[in-house]
């Protein structure tokens, strides 16, 4: 299980999302396949830069690309992404329920506070 | 009494080695920072509907410690500790955080995070920030696989949907 979840995380996949501009481009291609013409129209990068972005997340399997006539087409690989995606999901949750907890706990604390004249 | 819900904590990750959680409270921050460091409040928020925190202490000094075990539903414990390294009342923690489940080198300092919980107040309301930063990505991808084997949940349902395409 241990190397399941190894290889399941795919870290590489964190870095490549963490870093903003890599995210704006698999937002951008959250809406479908895209030229890299357009991402740097989109990006407002220097083509080279926008390549090197798209290199990393290729190397990650978070794009895949395909060549049409003299055109490279980008898309967004979900599958790859979804490990890590799912941990944020789940890291998330798990806050959120213990903050919804919080939530009760503030709100005697406020009523006490408003009864004793004192959060003592 | 019902409790004012302020929606769900939002999850980024603003640097390869940061987490960032963030989140909005119906309440002054006095209060957010009372139930944050109080052993027998932290107990009833902390354990994330998923078990009973049966221990909490908290040492809130700097150079204090901080130990936090939850028994999960399924009977397994899982425990946190760290030391607290900056502290200014209702403003601002910043603690070391050790998964206790996670293997730890022979020698050396124990792998673990750095956490700063900031408590920001404007109108009665308070934005709880809390900023994980593990000191290199090889920490960071630890911490995140054993999160998963101490399954805070669902590891093995995650593992089934690697298949599974986003969209």
């Amino acid at each position: 299980m241990t190397d399941m979840a190894r290889a399941a995380t795919t870290a590489d996949a964190f870095n490549a999302v963490a870093e903003p501009r890599r995210r704006q481009i698999l937002d951008a291609l959250a809406g479908g396949e895209r030229p890299v013409n357009d991402l740097v129209r989109l990006l407002g990068l220097a083509q080279p830069q926008v390549s090197k972005h798209l290199r990393v997340l290729r190397e990650v399997g978070a794009v895949d690309v395909r060549s049409e006539g003299r055109q490279r087409l980008y898309r967004l690989n979900g599958q790859a992404l979804k490990p890590i995606h799912d941990w944020v999901k789940n890291y998330e949750r798990s806050w959120s329920e213990r903050f919804d907890q919080l939530d009760v706990v503030l709100e005697e604390l406020k009523e006490k506070e408003e009864v004793d004249g004192s959060d003592e | 009494m019902a409790a004012t819900s302020s929606g769900t904590a939002k999850v980024t990750l603003p640097a390869d080695e940061q987490i960032l959680i963030t989140r909005e409270f119906d309440a002054p921050k006095h209060l957010v920072y009372k139930a944050w460091t109080t052993p027998e409040l932290v107990k009833r928020w902390w354990n994330a509907k998923r078990g009973e925190v049966t221990i909490a202490e908290i040492d809130l000094r700097v150079g204090g410690t901080w130990r936090y075990v939850m028994e999960a539903d399924g009977g397994v414990e899982v425990g946190f500790h760290g030391e607290y390294r900056e502290i200014v009342p209702d403003e601002r923690i910043v603690s070391t955080e050790v998964y206790e489940g996670m293997p730890q080198p022979d020698d050396g300092p124990e792998l673990g995070t750095l956490n700063t919980a900031t408590f920001t107040e404007a109108d009665g309301r308070t934005t709880l920030t809390v900023l994980v930063e593990a000191p290199s990505k090889e920490i960071r991808d630890a911490i995140i696989d054993s999160g998963m084997e101490a399954g805070m949940q669902d590891a093995m349902d995650l593992l089934e949907q690697v298949a599974i395409s986003l969209r």
